[in-house]
């Protein structure tokens, strides 16, 4: 399955946040037009009724709007993009720092752990 | 709108009870799984809904009529064993299909048999037990019906095949269509399904959405039914 939907969380909330990822991915650019659910849920390997379901939370909270006949697009507001995009950002860097809590590492210890991590990446591609 | 509607139903053999007072409708347009350990009185469900049984007591309507030949033309069963004429060929056996259904769509049949790579030429016997199961899958997918009761649809059939059969059949089915999956391979159909019915001793444990059940319960139905049903 190439959506890798995991099946001890409601399948309609994963769905919501792979569109998201591809969204702030760039996959979808602002103002595309999605596929239709119908080809989506097929994709996905999941029910048309639970792609219906994550597609009609994505419009309600603003992120794909959907035009009477012609299907349903994502936003052109490209703020709004930018902005689940921090949140996400937020929320991955939060649930990082609560594993290294775990692993008894200190914020400061973990800070001067990335960098000395990201330099070394540096030098591999130098 | 309501396809199934099962009032009060019970089904006695003998003095043994198999199904008690089971009351549930199921609306068009959605997949349901049908979950129960073995014995727990999934197949006689399903019997009395295809009308092969008659109940002891409770009644059940299909698209608001009682059970008889009309409720029949509307529901395409897949039973758990199989009925066909094992020294017929694949092609008789698809127009004999054709000839006996209205609503039974023969190309889209024969396309799926070259899809799964079955030779309509050789008789149903010679072929393997997972290929039998595949060919009457087949047949039943190939209606156009309003409700599809599929009996341990996979049990018999290779992974690969099964997500080929599990795409077919969300891509097959139309809207206004649904469809009963009975089987213990939960994990493999748990994602394409609307709702659960859990039966118990031939009751109704639980009848829920599969999302809310997950939110509820913050696990798998394959989980789920694994507590539940904890020997």
């Amino acid at each position: 399955m190439p959506w890798n939907l995991n099946s001890d969380r409601p399948i309609f909330i994963q769905i919501i946040e792979k569109i998201q990822m591809d969204i702030i991915s760039g996959l979808y650019q602002p103002g595309d037009k999605l596929p239709s659910v119908r080809d989506l849920a097929q994709k996905a390997s999941v029910n048309p009724n639970t792609m219906q379901k994550a597609l009609s939370e994505l419009e309600r909270t603003g992120l794909v709007y959907s035009q009477r006949t012609s299907g349903r697009f994502i936003t052109e507001d490209t703020a709004m993009i930018d902005n689940l995009k921090s949140e996400l950002a937020k929320e991955i860097i939060t649930q990082f720092l609560d594993n290294m809590e775990k692993l008894g590492i200190e914020k400061e210890e973990a800070i001067s752990l990335i960098s000395q991590i990201s330099k070394g990446d540096g030098h591999d591609t130098d | 709108m309501t396809l199934i509607e099962c009032k009060k139903l019970t089904k006695k053999y003998g003095n043994h009870t198999a199904l008690s007072n089971i009351s549930l409708q199921i609306e068009s347009g959605h997949i349901i799984g049908l979950l129960g350990p073995n014995g727990s009185g999934k197949t006689t469900l399903i019997k009395l809904i295809t009308g092969l049984l008659a109940p002891s007591s409770g009644s059940v309507y299909v698209n608001g009529q009682p059970v008889g030949p009309d409720s029949k033309s509307h529901i395409s069963y897949l039973p758990d064993h199989s009925y066909l004429n094992g020294s017929m060929r694949v092609r008789d056996i698809l127009n004999f299909f054709d000839d006996f259904y209205e609503d039974f769509d023969s190309m889209r049949a024969f396309d799926m048999l070259a899809k799964l790579q079955i030779n309509p030429n050789h008789k149903l016997k010679t072929l393997s037990k997972g290929t039998q199961e595949k060919v009457q899958l087949i047949l039943v997918m190939s209606r156009r019906a309003n409700l599809y009761i599929l009996d341990e649809p996979i049990a018999g059939v290779d992974p690969a095949a099964r997500d080929y059969i599990l795409n077919t059949i969300l891509s097959n089915y139309d809207e206004s269509a649904s469809i009963l999956i009975s089987t213990h391979l939960i994990s493999d159909i748990e994602n394409i399904l609307d709702e659960v019915i859990f039966i118990q001793n031939g009751t109704l444990h639980t009848h829920a959405g599969v999302d809310d059940l997950r939110q509820k319960e913050n696990n798998s139905i394959d989980t789920i039914f694994r507590e539940v049903f904890k020997c």
